[in-house]
């Protein structure tokens, strides 16, 4: 069976998701992943959707259950790069995703997630100063 | 029945008579219509008469070939012609029974023609008025049909335009990206100003999006629920919104609907907006002459 990798980088974990999500695939993303956060004890977690051209309301969930269940093991957790076609739809559907952090693609999804661990206030994905 | 060889017989004859009376037909059709249609200002005289000549012309040949049956293939030509002009007359400005009229006025000079052939024969006098009435009323519809299509070809492009021209985004600053929402936000404009916007923040990578709402009109609850809509789509993709231009008649409204904007930051004016984009980016400005007042 097909599986997506989850990459260490220092305290942060990087997940790509580069094919298309089934129900199957993403239950065993959740299982592993939050395995691989108790094992690492990593601080954040970098999901990367970029690729990802279609989701419904599963994925969706899926994608906010992963969010609540990182944070439950002091974990943030940032979902980068959306494409507008999957936001709309997402937002068709009545999931705004209101716990899950976002960012514009992996560069400022790892400045939000550094900075968070360095504890300085952050709001919307960029300093206040 | 023996209908057909005999349409055939009586519509050599309309051509026939045609042929014939050409210049009388031309004279009368001509007279007709300048009593019905008064439009010097948007066709000429000389002109009228070219595309009279050349219609009846054309009425002729398909005469001979096929009778009086506007179905005919080989009434493609005077078809086509009579299309064309109903598409010029429609966008000129013709209103729609002066645009008819161009074939209705034909009826007067053709019906004498007729009845002074068949003065003897009132049976053959009946079948080739009926043959004739029928004629020109299937190229009159037909007139009435292309000219209406081709007014809701304006209307829908001039829909379509407009959709186009009301939603640009614009950059304001590296990373800052504006939205002047101008008219009534529906849901197919709200599809069209969601897509541009994200794509607009994908492609220059934007952290904040400012939706300003000075040209909308008024906001009810739809146009609220689908603002709201466009925000939580760019927060989805990492970017933040600020709604502004919310003028004191709107805000009223927002709260006695009982729309809730709390997670949603607002602003009066688009300024403020950009000083709070500025803000969150890490952008300050320093004023280096003192102000005058």
């Amino acid at each position: 069976m097909e599986k997506i990798p989850i990459l260490r980088m220092g305290e942060f974990l990087l997940v790509t998701i580069q094919v298309d999500m089934h129900d199957r695939l993403a239950m065993a993303l959740q299982d592993d992943l939050t395995h691989m956060i108790t094992v690492s004890e990593a601080k954040g977690v970098l999901i990367d959707i970029s690729s990802l051209e279609i989701v419904d309301s599963f994925i969706g969930r899926m994608l906010a259950n992963i969010a609540a269940m990182s944070r439950v093991l002091d974990a943030e957790t940032v979902v980068v790069g959306m494409q507008p076609a999957v936001a709309i739809t997402l937002v068709e559907l009545g999931l705004s995703l209101s716990g899950v952090r976002t960012a514009l693609n992996v560069d400022a999804g790892m400045e939000l997630l550094q900075s968070s661990l360095n504890g300085s206030k952050v709001l919307y994905g960029s300093h206040i100063d | 029945m023996n209908t057909i060889p005999m349409t055939t017989k009586k519509s050599t004859t309309l051509a026939q008579l045609i042929t014939e009376n050409e210049d009388f037909i031309l004279a009368e059709w001509m007279r007709e219509m300048k009593d019905s249609v008064r439009r010097g200002d948007l066709i000429k005289e000389s002109e009228l008469r070219g595309e009279c000549a050349n219609f009846l012309q054309l009425m002729k040949d398909a005469l001979e070939v096929a009778g009086p049956s506007f179905q005919n293939p080989a009434w493609d030509k005077a078809r086509e012609m009579l299309g064309d002009l109903s598409r010029t007359r429609a966008k000129q400005g013709f209103t729609p029974s002066e645009t008819a009229s161009f074939v209705f006025s034909a009826k007067r000079p053709l019906f004498t023609q007729v009845r002074q052939h068949y003065k003897n024969d009132p049976d053959g006098l009946a079948s080739e008025m009926w043959a004739a009435t029928e004629l020109l009323d299937a190229m009159g519809l037909y007139t009435a049909e292309v000219y209406q299509t081709a007014r809701e070809e304006v209307i829908r492009r001039q829909q379509e335009e407009l959709l186009e021209l009301s939603t640009p985004v614009v950059k304001l600053w590296d990373g800052v990206l504006a939205l002047p929402i101008i008219g009534t936000l529906d849901s197919a404009r709200t599809q069209i100003v969601m897509e541009s916007l994200l794509q607009a923040i994908v492609q220059t990578n934007s952290r904040v999006a400012i939706i300003d709402i000075t040209g909308v009109p008024t906001v009810d609850t739809v146009v609220a629920q689908h603002l709201l809509k466009t925000v939580t789509a760019a927060r989805l993709m990492g970017a933040d919104c600020i709604i502004s231009g919310v003028r004191p008649q709107i805000a009223q409204t927002i709260v006695h609907l009982g729309i809730n904007l709390m997670d949603v930051t607002t602003k009066a004016t688009l300024s403020a907006a950009f000083a709070v984009a500025l803000q969150r980016l890490g952008v300050t400005f320093v004023r280096e002459t003192p102000q005058k007042r």
